[in-house]
């Protein structure tokens, strides 16, 4: 019996078409858009200004705080300029553009493909590393990973969770990367693993990727401490809270961080990053993105310099297909879908995914027939409908004693919804505005 | 026997006792409550629909009969008599406030502001801002899903199915309840001003003048001809928007001629004499949105009677 999560969940149909498929590197483009706010927290200061040369993996933004993340230069050329570049939601933001000219690595940068296995660097300096690299948490929720291996005083942690699960359907830049990059992800945990001071790691994987699941256990047998957990297949496991749950059993309390039940997680890409920040000095400027869909014509895994604009990926990915209704940034369940493919890939693009346009649209939203379906699938135990209603009609006070903040925003709910209600979207409204009434009150 | 009176004699004893009780604790705690607060309440519109700032019309009226001046105080619902009638009970000084109007500052129909994408969420602009910038290149722009019509009690502001925009109709009391409900900030409360004439930048559009141009044909560009023109320093331009003082605005409707994207409305105003061809192109535009408009108002008015 394999382990999961003991909450809720669902099994959406998998669709991993571009599964086992090579990662291909993307030519690098002529030129790249780099947003400086790509991570949670405050956006990064620029230091470069038009006409300066850069080369890949120069410091083009510096973090702006504790909560912030460095941001490199993806490729080699001249800034452009710096200007507001229309993101995926329809908003502007501002991005650092870069012409490119040749493909010039900064010196210091190891470019060799050898593993180097040893770990000279003490905790202290793979955590200085890991942010000067500008790492964030590549899963696609991009928080800055220095702060996570950063333990608050008080807290301890004893064990390391990687986050392998992939429960998003269609993705497969993950799965990937372990079939191609397994020793990589073996030394990157041992690198996270020595920055926390802890001697175990458990690897978690859906059952789905056997593949991947047999590949990381015969690696693991060579480094101790690491475990592969394969888990049961089910939706969101890739949930921190779930992943917690389902490995090693412990229930975070609402509204606190992993750290309280002595866990980090971290996801299989951002370990690949960490290795290669602390043991090649490469910062993160490049990362694995899937194009996929079920009308694509060559689903892929492209490893792309971040900057690259959407449309190059599709291109590549054999074009877009004239049915399309919809193109979604990540997965399914829970990427967004984009107003425009003229935007840049960050560090948090997971998948490119191309919607058939009559799978894109919605059903018409019928009444709540209080089935309680949305409830059974809840993988906070949270009452989906309720809430629903408490973010139409305003009660905010209501929606925050129901644990609105608890919501990871997966989807289920909506997924599982036989009306076709739009509940995740009421739930993410009445998340914001409670809060903001948070916010307030602790100022 | 015995029992019957026994029973009467307890109970007429304990009735007694409980009385006084209750009497002493009534005269106790006793909560005096000014008499003028009800006086006040009753000649309130009962609207309770918080236009005041104050939860309901009784609180309202709580607020002005413990304040000593209430020349911040404003009903707007009632207006200038109920504020007086309100003052007069009170025997406090009332300040003179002119009758308000919501407005609609977005001009980006169909037409004018070419739609990108389709929103397909949830019929809610709050739901929908909180996903996306929207469904034209104007990411300021009215979403269309009705969240003002949705919050007005007042039957006074309606989705135009036409142009997809909502229109604010002579029912409007500037409670300010839709301008709470826009989550783009595109309503604003103004001056109804005389005969319900007005004169108003019909965008909120922050975007370098060519790219708000792009995105919507009648968007302001910034460009600060208005600002020129006016005699009365009303319109300042910041951020690339203008915005029309109505304090210091006399409704010359000079910026109105001179706009060249046709951004500036005029309301109720009776038509032009025979006006010569302008020359900017983009004029036709600008009077067809502006006859829109008074063509729209005029509509409601006519139905509403």
């Amino acid at each position: 019996m394999l382990k999961t999560f003991s909450l809720g969940g669902i099994h959406p149909p998998e669709n991993k078409f571009s599964a086992g498929k090579k990662i291909e590197a993307l030519p690098i483009p002529t030129q790249v858009a780099i947003p400086i706010a790509q991570h949670i927290g405050a956006p990064a200061k620029p230091i470069v200004k038009k006409g300066d040369q850069v080369k890949v993996g120069t410091l083009i933004a510096e973090s702006a705080g504790f909560v912030s993340a460095n941001i490199h230069s993806s490729v080699s050329g001249t800034v452009a300029k710096i200007d507001d570049i229309v993101d995926a939601s329809g908003y502007k933001k501002p991005a650092i553009i870069i012409d490119v000219e040749g493909d010039e690595w900064e010196e210091t940068i190891n470019k060799s493909a050898d593993l180097i296995k040893e770990i000279s660097a003490a905790p202290e300096e793979i955590i200085k590393k890991i942010a000067a690299a500008g790492i964030v948490g590549l899963g696609g929720a991009t928080f800055p990973s220095h702060v996570k291996l950063s333990v608050p005083p008080g807290k301890t942690c004893d064990v390391l969770i990687l986050n392998a699960v992939e429960c998003e359907p269609y993705l497969t830049a993950d799965h990937q990367l372990m079939m191609e990059k397994g020793e990589e992800i073996m030394v990157g945990t041992q690198i996270l693993m020595k920055a926390l001071n802890v001697d175990k790691a458990i690897i978690g994987i859906e059952n789905n990727k056997k593949d991947a699941i047999a590949h990381l256990t015969k690696l693991a047998t060579s480094y101790p401490g690491i475990t592969i957990e394969p888990l049961k297949v089910q939706y969101p496991q890739g949930g921190e809270k779930q992943l917690i749950d389902a490995c090693i059993k412990r229930q975070i309390p609402s509204g606190k961080l992993p750290i309280e039940v002595g866990a980090v997680v971290q996801n299989v890409g951002t370990t690949v990053a960490v290795y290669e920040a602390v043991q090649k000095n490469k910062p993160l400027f490049e990362r694995v993105v899937t194009v996929t869909g079920k009308s694509v014509s060559k689903p892929s895994n492209f490893l792309t310099r971040i900057g690259t604009s959407i449309n190059t990926l599709i291109e590549a990915a054999g074009g877009l297909p004239e049915d399309t209704g919809k193109i979604v940034g990540g997965g399914p369940m829970m990427g967004k879908a984009l107003t425009t493919t003229e935007i840049p890939v960050t560090k948090g693009s997971s998948g490119v995914l191309i919607i058939k346009n009559e799978e894109a649209k919605r059903k018409k939203m019928q009444n709540c027939i209080k089935c309680g379906k949305c409830i059974s699938a809840c993988a906070m135990g949270l009452e989906p409908y309720l809430l629903m209603t408490v973010s139409q009609k305003g009660v905010w006070d209501r929606a925050e004693q129901e644990k609105i903040m608890d919501c990871i925003e997966c989807g289920s709910c909506s997924y599982t919804c036989p009306s076709q209600r739009p509940l995740l979207d009421y739930i993410r409204l009445g998340k914001g505005k409670v809060g903001q009434i948070m916010r307030s009150r602790t100022k | 026997m015995n029992v019957v009176i026994i029973t009467v004699l307890t109970l007429a004893i304990l009735g007694t006792v409980a009385a006084l009780v209750l009497y002493f604790v009534a005269q106790k705690f006793k909560v005096f409550e000014d008499p003028r607060i009800d006086q006040v309440e009753e000649v309130l519109p009962a609207a309770n629909c918080g236009g005041c700032g104050f939860p309901g019309c009784r609180a309202f009226a709580e607020a002005l009969v413990k304040s000593d001046d209430i020349s911040d105080l404003n009903c707007p619902v009632g207006g200038a008599e109920t504020m007086k009638t309100a003052a007069g009970i009170l025997g406090k000084e009332v300040a003179a406030s002119d009758p308000m109007i919501a407005v609609v500052k977005c001009n980006g129909t169909c037409e004018n502001r070419p739609r990108t994408n389709k929103y397909d969420g949830a019929t809610s602009c709050a739901v929908a801002a909180s996903l996306y910038g929207g469904e034209t290149g104007c990411s300021y722009g009215c979403l269309g899903c009705g969240d003002c019509v949705e919050a007005c009690t007042f039957d006074a502001i309606h989705m135009d199915e036409k142009t997809g925009l909502p229109v604010v109709n002579d029912k409007c009391v500037a409670c300010g309840a839709c301008v709470d409900a826009c989550p783009k900030n595109i309503i604003e409360l103004r001056k109804a001003g005389p005969k319900g004439r007005r004169v108003f930048v019909s965008c909120i559009n922050q975007d370098k003048g060519g790219v708000a141009k792009k995105a919507c044909s009648v968007a302001c560009i910034g460009c600060k001809k208005c600002q020129k023109e006016c005699p009365f320093d009303a319109i300042t331009v910041e951020n690339n928007i203008a915005y029309i003082d109505y304090n210091k605005c006399k409704l010359c409707r000079k910026c109105v001629a001179v706009c060249p994207t046709g951004a500036i409305h005029e309301v109720n105003f009776p038509p032009k004499k025979a006006k010569p061809a302008t020359e900017k192109p983009a004029a036709p535009a600008k009077t067809e949105a502006t006859s829109n408009e008074n063509k729209t108002s005029s509509d409601i008015k006519n139905k509403e009677e």
